[in-house]
């Protein structure tokens, strides 16, 4: 089974480097962007063929590795 | 004086640290991170600057998760002591031992020069060499020493006088110029500034061995 894993800084956590890229995009004349926040994707292949139990999984690694919670949000695909 | 220094792939200021540690007469212990004990009789564990891992995922994450590091939690809450530079932070926040989060400098820039800094509290074990409010000129290196954490911690940090250091002219963004911080005990220092690389005239400056000094006062068996 397949688990998709997006983390993103928390909203109200400045993102410097989405900030940078979005004065990039003004450079290159996108205009009208109004905000970026840039994260990561972690694509994982689990064994576990039960969609619940591989969610409850692969939260359990947000909780304890893949996330930072004191400035990261994750949010979990299953399939 | 019993340290231990722990070794990740990518450490880079170990042995520097180890050197600090020498100078104010402790025996080092160089411990590999796939070692799962630490060696008897140790006082302090230092966690040195660098890139464990590479930083990969976060700085300093994929250690904290590494056997020894589990060692060393149980190390700090038997009542040992605890100093994590610059990475050395990192891994702590990330282990739990500290409160907070360290996260890319606001400038995007990596920041390598010596930054004055303010002794916040001579209080504990790591700063008592020092004064209250003096300014010590330590170098930075680093590219994610913007340190964070929510308005209850920060407060709660404040409160119980557990900033250590502050900077003068910030370099990073970290929330109230915050550079180190101790943990609730007062033996676990995390700081993002290098004071063992400040102990020699060569290197500079010697505003770091105050810090090695005091700790051997302390841990040095009477």
């Amino acid at each position: 089974m397949k688990a998709r894993v997006q983390v993103m800084l928390r909203q109200g956590v400045l993102d410097p480097q989405g900030e940078a890229v979005r004065h990039a995009l003004a450079a290159l004349g996108f205009e009208g962007v109004e905000s970026v926040r840039q994260g990561k994707v972690i694509e994982l292949e689990l064994a576990e063929s039960d969609p619940a139990k591989a969610e409850a999984q692969v939260r359990e690694m947000c909780e304890k590795l893949l996330a930072n919670t004191v400035i990261e949000s994750y949010r979990v695909e299953i399939g | 004086m019993h340290a231990g220094v722990i070794v990740f792939p990518g450490s880079n200021c170990d042995r520097d640290l180890a050197m600090a540690f020498e100078a104010a007469g402790a025996k080092v212990s160089m411990i590999w991170h796939k070692e799962t004990e630490l060696p008897a009789g140790l006082d302090i564990i230092g966690v040195p600057g660098g890139f464990s891992y590479g930083d990969y995922l976060r700085c300093g994450a994929i250690a904290a998760q590494s056997p020894i590091c589990r060692e060393m939690v149980r190390f700090a809450g038997r009542g040992g002591h605890v100093l994590g530079i610059c990475n050395g932070f990192q891994v702590l926040t990330e282990t739990g031992l500290l409160p907070g989060a360290l996260m890319r400098n606001a400038g995007l820039k990596f920041v390598c020069r010596t930054v004055t800094l303010r002794v916040e509290t001579a209080d504990s074990p790591f700063t008592r060499g020092y004064e209250e409010g003096q300014e010590v000129r330590l170098p930075v290196a680093h590219h994610d020493g913007n340190y964070t954490a929510g308005e209850a911690v920060l407060e709660r940090l404040e409160g119980e006088g557990r900033v250590a250091f502050r900077y003068f002219d910030n370099p990073n963004g970290s929330a109230n110029d915050i550079a180190g911080i101790l943990d609730e005990n007062r033996r676990v220092l995390g700081l993002m500034p290098h004071p063992e690389r400040a102990i020699d005239p060569l290197q500079g400056g010697t505003d770091g061995q105050a810090m090695f000094a005091a700790l051997a006062a302390v841990l040095e068996p009477a």
